[in-house]
């Protein structure tokens, strides 16, 4: 990675970026992709029909292994009891079943704060004899200290290595002929391959909605493979544009907007990555930041949860836009947390948080620039996904 | 001969009446257009009201009256169809004013808004 004068950094993709014409902006502290000429329309479209090729290199990529030794002072692999142990350490702050993900699979966790809400949104690999985590790129430095609080544990940020992601219905066709073997992961399995000599770390999962890869490569033969995948007629590269319609329309949270440090897992509609043996009751109840309030709410019925939207017409109704029980009157019962225009939709969706008493059917009402805008309460997600189980 | 204004609209003289748009640059900038909302014919207007809203995938924005005056017409295909401005920018006018003051002189011509947005 490069820094640029403005202190933007730089994933190794970037004069890839700019020689095929993309827009970049300032993301997270990062300078990256937000479209190319497809437009985003055009790019989701194209994630949902063929395969999608996204630089994700700026999210956080974290080793933690067991801090152990050979006699003589070096590291020395830990054996399965030491990464059981290191689990139940990283348990402390992610509240979900960390002991439980079998080696060469990932599951996905929330770092909670003292008060109950959610620091980041992560995925929890297990590796075998370490663990690898991916966070969100704006909360690295956090989650990074965090993590240093853990005794007996190696935390290494990853500074050499690129993220990609391979999304789409022709994913698997297109990875399998320069990875063979990858067709044959599943849903949320985590492996490596060779590819030319370059160590990849493949996991079957993604932000879309779709089947497909994201890959880790040595950030030195990150160009070549991306080229060697954009070799292949169905793949287009892909910009944040597109990723957040699609992984909106996928239902997924985005961190800042769907969930926060304001926001407990329960209201924000992610109390299923709380499996039973962290709950009331289970086996390891509780032990991380915030678990008395979050595992109250979970009992109890969060009284507000995060809702699908769709409004009526073709009008937005984007992040901060007060909904209302009425069409008129009354004080404001939720505000939009993610919203934008849903391509495969083919109108505008969004989410917000709303009283948990209201039924799916139910209408609110989003005041936008003045008038009231009729939206329909629906499930999540908009669209049906089509993960590899 | 079209004119044009510093919020990246084309203005075309016809009759006593002006013919509004957005220019390519603009729709480009915009990204792909997915909602336009027009004001309603018979509006009187002032100069600088905003009178028509633009969605596109990225954010919402506003287009403002060039001119003072009434609003005589607007393109309903530009509402049903918001992807024809980022096809065809020149041809997705969204409304006509008739303006008080029907003068265009103030107003940029072609190499004055070229030079602008450079």
């Amino acid at each position: 990675m490069a820094d640029t004068p403005g202190g933007l950094r730089r994933t190794p993709l970037h004069d890839l970026h700019l020689a095929r014409g993309a827009r970049m902006v300032p993301f997270a502290g990062w300078e990256m992709p937000v479209q190319y000429p497809m437009g985003v329309l055009g790019e989701h479209n194209h994630t949902r029909a063929k395969a999608g090729l996204f630089d994700v290199s700026h999210m956080g990529q974290i080793v933690l292994r067991p801090a152990v030794e050979w006699p003589s002072g070096h590291a020395r692999p830990a054996a399965h009891e030491e990464v059981n142990d290191l689990k139940l350490r990283l348990e402390t702050l992610v509240a979900a079943d960390v002991l439980g993900i079998p080696q060469g699979r990932q599951r996905y966790g929330l770092f909670t704060t003292p008060e109950g809400g959610v620091l980041d949104d992560l995925m929890i690999a297990d590796k075998g004899d370490h663990l690898l985590l991916v966070v969100n790129a704006a909360n690295v430095e956090a989650d990074l200290a965090h993590l240093r609080t853990l005794e007996g544990t190696d935390v290494v940020l990853l500074d050499a290595r690129s993220l990609m992601a391979l999304q789409g219905p022709e994913a698997e066709a297109v990875l399998e002929r320069l990875v063979p073997g990858v067709a044959a992961m599943r849903f949320m399995d985590v492996a490596e391959f060779d590819w030319d000599g370059a160590r990849l770390w493949v996991s079957r999962s993604g932000y879309t909605g779709e089947d497909g890869f994201e890959i880790s490569i040595p950030d030195h033969r990150a160009v070549e493979f991306a080229e060697a995948l954009l070799g292949d007629e169905a793949v287009a590269l892909i910009g944040l544009g597109a990723r957040d319609s699609l992984r909106l329309e996928a239902g997924m949270p985005l961190y800042g907007n769907d969930m926060d440090a304001g926001t407990t897992p329960g209201s924000a509609g992610l109390g299923w990555s709380i499996p039973k043996v962290r709950r009331t009751g289970g086996a390891r109840a509780g032990g991380f930041p915030g678990a008395e309030r979050i595992l109250a709410e979970l009992a109890e019925g969060a009284k507000a949860t995060r809702r699908g939207l769709r409004p009526e017409g073709r009008a937005p109704i984007r992040e901060g836009v007060p909904l209302y029980e009425a069409e008129t009157g009354g004080e404001p019962i939720g505000t939009v947390r993610s919203g934008g225009f849903g391509p495969t939709v083919g109108g505008p969706i969004a989410t917000a948080t709303l009283p948990a008493h209201l039924p799916e059917g139910a209408t609110v009402w989003a005041e936008l620039r003045g008038k009231r805008i009729p939206a329909t309460i629906v499930p999540l997600p908009f669209i049906k996904p089509s993960y590899k189980r | 001969m079209l004119r044009y204004t510093e919020d990246h609209e084309w203005l075309r003289a016809e009759g006593e009446e002006v013919v509004v748009g957005i220019t390519a640059h603009a729709a480009e900038q915009l990204g792909d257009v997915v909602f336009i909302e027009l004001p309603e014919v018979g509006r009187e207007v002032t100069k600088g009201e905003e009178i028509v809203v633009i969605e596109s995938v990225k954010a919402a924005s506003e287009i403002t009256a060039p001119l003072a005056g009434t609003i005589t017409a607007v393109n309903d295909a530009v509402e049903a169809d918001p992807g024809s401005v980022n096809s065809d920018a020149a041809a997705a006018w969204f409304f006509r004013i008739k303006p008080t003051e029907p003068d265009l002189t103030g107003f940029m011509d072609e190499a004055a808004y070229q030079a602008m947005i450079g």
